[in-house]
């Protein structure tokens, strides 16, 4: 009887929250293979859609996607739901949009690290290579034995983006510095295996990397912890990971998504969120190094103050940094 | 170990998967309960969501068109007793050949492109099967090991193919550019359209049939044909194979061969039916899922499609129920799945000795009456 009672109960309320929802600001946010929860480039996303809830209270649906068909599909029916805008985190889902946003002109889009251009479709990208290029300064201000490592998750253009700018920040510091490069695998599955970081990462220092960076979403959990065992050093990537390993990370490269969705969530909802590209560098603080409690301790006053001094250069233009572009 | 229960035919080909399901899917809703949502709903979206409507049941099919093609595969292989879990590697590469077609000759009509991309992908596809195949019947080395390595080496070849070559200039996604127009392969709402039936527009799109054409032709071939004969033979005695003058090395090549084209064929459904370019690693994992439908299908082409369009269902409906359900996540998705092979699977005798008892007792209660 009572699973009758709620067979029919639950279409109802389904209904009734379609309904409601279709006059009212409805946002909604949908994260790629990496997952809400891979402490890095999507789950910065995740907590500024979070800050956003907590800030005005307003609800948001979100998505993991599983497969590619699916990107399509959740953004349609997102779409078909009522939601005011949806924001798609990464490039993978960039032809997804692309064809849901011409199907749904009415919709908000926003895409994080890809370029659609369309009339209701919003591009924010970061300058990675500048934060990238702040933390290979910091790794070779600090690497004794004059090598420094770089663990990337697969060998793709925005992966290269980092690495192309840490090397060339490193060498700003040490012309000769030894970069030893590993990328973690060749499937998706190269984000998230945290294990096989941590051995590019062991394997690095058995050369005599004493810094490490890696770009590989939740494998860089395991990079992180191996350079701590190893009683070594660290950098993060994307959100701030300072506070994982305190004293053994040395920065972070931030990458601010959340400021990034948190602006389209709210510009969407006070009306002023306009179509269009955004490049997010040093200059528009949607970059940079983590400098905090946690990384005080190795990220003395000194370097911080040549890491600024690149910071400003940067920013006005004298220093320039090489940029990878997909050819 | 003793013989598993004999059980009567109808019971092991509906009763017994059935009670397996049921028993998965109890286990799932304990486990859902747990986490404080209601079985009962979740159940009814995941159904809701694989079958309760048009779209819902495009999407089905269209998953379930992958794992036909894969589930194929993996039967191929296994009726001349080889285990082939590279159909993921595989279907990578001979996508990589339709794919390939399709953007070099989208130009050309489709019926012109369509019988070359099929060509291409099994050419790809039998060609990656090869060389483990030849592995296997020459050297000895092991199929199992041979496959699962050239998944890995696939993998690494598209990656660099898409990321160096075949890349669509100035973006930092790795995808092609998307194919002409002439080489999207038919949305099956589109054909049903031109028969004036209604049919929303999904992914569903004319692989499936192909799909279908070509589990009837593995039938035919498997137990029509002297080769299929052969082919069986060879899978379950390859000494009285010998004895009977079929050549079991032949025969693992040829059936590797098959096998990999039919995994192979998987790009005309994902690539020319639905993402209409190359990308990243889109196989998606079919390869593996097939050997689960191969193994819950009996290796059988109606079990194979009775299987594929389960899990179809599963992936449709599971995709559904965590964006009507936030609470049951992708990872809470991933175990519903994977009990159900695991109670289908690897589990199935577990409920076979009991059922088997109650059958024969209750046959025994009616010629006692």
């Amino acid at each position: 009887m009572i699973s009758l009672r709620l067979s029919l109960a639950l279409p109802a309320a389904l209904g009734f929250a379609a309904l409601a929802a279709a006059g009212e600001f409805a946002p909604a946010i949908v994260y790629d293979f990496g997952g809400k929860f891979d402490r890095s480039f999507n789950q910065s996303a995740s907590e500024g859609a979070e800050r956003f809830k907590r800030d005005t209270g307003i609800a948001f649906r979100e998505f993991e996607i599983t497969n590619a068909a699916q990107r399509e599909q959740i953004m349609a029916q997102l779409a078909k739901r009522g939601s005011s805008i949806i924001v798609a985190v990464g490039f993978t889902q960039a032809s997804a949009v692309e064809k849901v946003a011409r199907q749904f002109p009415g919709v908000k889009f926003t895409i994080i690290d890809a370029v659609v251009d369309l009339p209701n479709v919003q591009s924010i990208n970061f300058r990675e290579q500048e934060s990238s290029y702040l933390c290979g300064m910091a790794a070779a201000l600090v690497s004794k034995t004059g090598k420094i490592g770089f663990v990337g998750g697969m060998d793709i253009p925005l992966i290269r983006k980092f690495a192309l700018g840490y090397v060339a920040g490193a060498r700003q510091v040490h012309p000769n510095i030894e970069v030893i490069q590993n990328m973690t695998g060749t499937t998706p599955a190269a984000w998230g295996d945290p294990t096989k970081g941590a051995e590019l990462a062991k394997s690095q220092f058995g050369r005599g990397v004493d810094v490490v960076f890696h770009a590989a979403g939740a494998t860089g959990i395991g990079v992180m912890q191996a350079a701590k065992d190893a009683g070594l050093l660290s950098i993060g990537c994307d959100s701030n990971q300072d506070y994982l390993h305190p004293g053994s990370v040395l920065t972070s490269a931030l990458k601010r998504v959340d400021v990034a969705v948190y602006k389209a969530f709210s510009d969407a909802k006070s009306g002023t969120w306009h179509a269009g590209q955004t490049v997010l560098g040093l200059a528009e603080n949607g970059v940079d190094y983590s400098y905090d409690e946690h990384n005080r301790a190795v990220l003395t006053p000194a370097m911080k103050q040549r890491l600024d001094q690149a910071r400003a250069d940067i920013i006005s233009g004298k220093l320039p940094v090489p940029e990878y572009r997909a050819q | 170990m003793s013989a598993p229960a004999k059980l009567p035919r109808w019971a092991e080909l509906g009763l017994l998967p059935a009670v397996n399901l049921v028993a998965a899917l109890l286990l799932s809703g304990v486990i859902i309960r747990l986490i404080g949502e209601s079985p009962w709903a979740a159940l009814k979206l995941l159904a809701d969501g694989a079958f309760g409507s048009q779209e819902a049941v495009g999407y089905t099919l269209y998953y379930a068109t992958n794992f036909i093609f894969t589930g194929l595969a993996v039967a191929v292989a296994y009726h001349a007793g080889l285990f082939n879990i590279g159909a993921e590697g595989q279907a990578y590469i001979g996508g990589l050949g339709t794919g390939l077609v399709c953007l070099w000759l989208g130009a050309w009509p489709f019926w012109v492109v369509l019988p070359l991309a099929i060509l291409a992908g099994a050419v790809g596809g039998a060609a990656w099967a090869f060389i483990p195949g030849w592995l296997q019947a020459r050297r000895g080395s092991h199929i199992v090991i041979t496959t699962i390595m050239f998944n890995f080496i696939a993998s690494a070849v598209m990656t660099w193919l898409l990321v160096n070559i075949l890349i669509k200039p100035g973006q930092q996604s790795p995808e092609s550019r998307e194919f002409a127009a002439n080489a999207f392969m038919p949305g099956l709402h589109t054909l049903l359209g031109k028969v004036g039936l209604a049919f929303t527009a999904t992914p569903l799109n004319l692989a499936f049939l192909l799909a279908l054409a070509a589990s009837f032709l593995v039938w035919l071939l498997v137990w029509r044909t002297r080769w299929g004969y052969a082919l069986r033979v060879a899978g379950q005695n390859p000494a009285a194979a010998v004895y009977a003058g079929i050549l079991p090395p032949r025969v693992t090549i040829a059936a590797m061969l098959l096998s990999g084209a039919l995994a192979g064929s998987l790009g005309l459904n994902e690539l020319m039916g639905a993402q209409h370019r190359i990308l990243l690693d889109f196989p998606g994992g079919a390869g593996f899922v097939g050997i689960a439908v191969a193994l819950m299908g009996r290796n059988h082409p109606v079990g194979i499609f009775l299987a594929a369009v389960l899990f179809g269902a599963l992936m449709q409906g599971g995709s559904q129920l965590s964006f009507d359900m936030p609470r049951v996540n992708r990872d809470m998705v991933v175990v519903i799945q994977g009990l159900v092979i695991l109670f289908c699977g690897a589990l199935e005798n577990v409920a076979r000795v009991p059922l088997a008892a109650l059958l024969a007792r209750l046959r025994g209660e009616k010629e006692a009456e």
